[in-house]
């Protein structure tokens, strides 16, 4: 059965992204921040007037963030990240918003606190979802975010911030490339080893 | 050592002693998606080469969100669902039969100590009956389609006392966002919050579903009621398979928060956060266009009734337009055996289907830019009910109806 022991420790304190198993070959993402506030939910992620009527994930994704910021997609450069407060994501479990900043070529999204449908979400469709005090980072500093040792470093502030580790299950359904390719390889959930 | 409800539910459903911390792979009693979640879930389940769901008769699909169709975008994605509902042999309720969290307890599909998912947020409602109930994504949810189980972490819970007797004109949504505004938006993030005290325990059913309902914007995995009072008769009615209800036992708690609700007015939360909450006397100068009464908070008979008896032989106001969307089709029947539909149809209200209304701003009453809404929903975010120009304000079924009849908000004291 699972070993319980080294299951998850604290959903709620443990979000971030570990050492990507294997260990070997740091990833580094680099990009510009895009600040949000607290309690960016996951209407404000992608409207609801537009997710119930396709499954093309590039149409949604023109539409990210517009209600907050109707010129955010077209700012948004490959690879640059969502950095925002407490409690990003909370609301309606749409899949839609993590496949959404996915379409849009966001890079990761830091938050001090993610809320849990949503960190379900990312980490099945393979959304970098980094949690750490976000309080130092402002609109337009440059990053890079360390996803092997969980390191977001501020270039432009010249501000290094360490990430909260994902938990271990977590972690291997994002080696595994979601939760789509972890069922597919091990025909159900694998907890344990 | 005593348990959560949290952690007897989950126990029973791993096949071990499990606590607070622990990671678990469950069975499921039953899954649940609609018409937003369903076909990113399907796409998921045909990916992972899914084959046969895990039980037909413990899966349903709901289109209830959007529904019936207001495009063609939506209508194909409508179609995909009845599709793969008949190829599997699973329940569909389509459009018209009401929304999937007024549904699923209805219906019997849902029972005290059951352990459901549901590819919708508020999913937690069916604590109101004893369940552990949670929202999931829809790749979350393929994966328990096919295999019948879904992975856990084991939440530590919060012991919400509520003590005193509810004041005339004031109901247990009042109770619920006097709760969102006291813990915050993510007070309860990860949490299984057991509401208990003399307060909840003499909650009726509906009541309890619309407590349980908001525990999601207080950030919780679950809301859990034990199913006391008239829950295991309300049940029995509809169950279609034996169950084992489970009430908590001295349990540890990570908190346990005491509230005198005694004293408590009607509360309203407004724009745009569900947390931002104070007394309807703060808010009583401001103006309204359209006035909401329906969805998976506050859809349900006992908030008919309550409508109604604040604007019979009224008539709504001439600037404001009131809509009315039933929780579900036995719902509205039962509101038309009694007269409550038409005492709210001769005040002005427009009825339409049974299902979520307009609610999440695809159809049924899109507001106009600078337009202030006030709803019995259970979300007010900017751009929620279609237009990021228009205000949101949410309040329970009788301050709704006292709002409309004023044209501008309206403590429903008043009128009862």
């Amino acid at each position: 059965m699972i070993e319980l022991a080294t299951a998850l420790a604290e959903e709620a304190c443990c979000l971030g992204i570990e050492a990507l198993p294997g260990g070997e070959g740091a990833v580094m993402l680099r990009g510009t921040a895009h600040r949000f506030g607290d309690d960016i939910n996951t209407d404000y992620i992608i409207s609801g007037k537009y997710k119930f009527k396709t499954l093309d994930m590039d149409e949604l994704a023109r539409h990210v963030m517009e209600d907050l910021d109707p010129r955010f997609y077209e700012r948004l450069q490959p690879g640059d990240f969502v950095v925002a407060g407490r409690n990003f994501g909370c609301g309606s479990s749409r899949e839609q918003a993590p496949l959404a900043l996915i379409h849009a070529k966001v890079g990761g999204v830091i938050a001090a606190s993610f809320a849990r449908i949503f960190y379900r979400n990312a980490v099945n469709t393979g959304l970098p979802v980094i949690e750490c005090d976000t309080s130092g980072i402002c609109q337009g500093d440059v990053l890079e975010v360390d996803l092997g040792g969980g390191d977001v470093h501020d270039i432009t502030r010249g501000l290094r911030v360490q990430a909260r580790p994902l938990p271990p299950f977590m972690q291997r359904i994002l080696t595994d490339g979601g939760l789509v390719a972890h069922i597919k390889k091990h025909g159900g959930f694998c907890l344990d080893g | 050592m005593g348990k959560t409800i949290a952690e007897k539910i989950l126990s029973n459903h791993c096949g071990q002693e499990v606590r607070a911390g622990d990671l678990v792979l469950a069975d499921v009693d039953f899954v649940m998606s609609q018409d937003g979640t369903s076909p990113l879930a399907i796409k998921a389940f045909n990916e992972m080469g899914g084959g046969k769901v895990f039980d037909p008769s413990k899966v349903a699909m709901v289109i209830d969100h959007s529904a019936p169709s207001p495009n063609e975008g939506t209508s194909n994605l409508h179609k995909l669902m009845r599709e793969f509902a008949r190829e599997q042999g699973i329940i569909l309720y389509d459009i018209g039969e009401g929304v999937c969290h007024q549904l699923l307890p209805e219906r019997g599909h849902v029972l005290p100590g059951d352990l459901v998912v549901g590819a919708d947020s508020h999913t937690c409602t069916y604590g109101a009956i004893g369940a552990f109930s949670t929202g999931v994504g829809s790749t979350d949810l393929a994966a328990a389609l096919m295999t019948g189980k879904m992975w856990f972490k084991v939440p530590e819970s919060i012991r919400i006392v509520c003590k005193g007797r509810l004041p005339d004109g004031t109901f247990s949504k009042d109770l619920a966002l006097y709760l969102a505004g006291k813990l915050t938006a993510d007070g309860a993030t990860y949490m299984s919050c057991e509401f208990g005290g003399d307060a909840v325990e003499r909650l009726s059913v509906d009541a309890r579903f619309t407590l349980c309902n908001m525990a999601v914007e207080m950030g919780a995995k679950a809301g859990i009621i034990e199913p006391g009072g008239e829950v295991l008769a309300w049940v029995r009615e509809r169950a279609t398979r034996r169950f084992r209800p489970v009430f908590a036992d001295d349990g540890t708690y990570a908190n346990v928060l005491e509230y005198d609700v005694s004293r408590l007015a009607p509360q309203v939360a407004r724009p745009h956060q569900v947390d931002n909450v104070c007394d309807v006397g703060d808010v009583s100068h401001v103006e309204i266009h359209q006035a909401f009464i329906g969805t998976c908070t506050n859809g349900r008979l006992e908030d008919l009734r309550a409508a109604a008896s604040v604007v019979e032989g009224r008539k709504v106001h001439p600037d404001v337009r009131l809509i009315v969307a039933p929780a579900s089709r036995r719902i509205l029947f039962d509101a038309m055996r009694e007269g409550v539909l038409q005492t709210l149809v001769q005040a002005g209200a427009a009825v339409v289907v049974p299902g979520c209304g307009p609610c999440v701003g695809t159809h049924n009453g899109v507001p106009a830019d600078g337009e202030v809404v006030i709803s019995t929903a259970n979300r007010n975010f900017k751009g929620r009910m279609g237009n990021s120009a228009a205000q949101v304000y949410l309040a329970s079924p009788a301050t709704v109806a006292a709002s409309a009849i004023f044209g501008r908000i309206t403590d429903p004291r008043k009128l009862l």
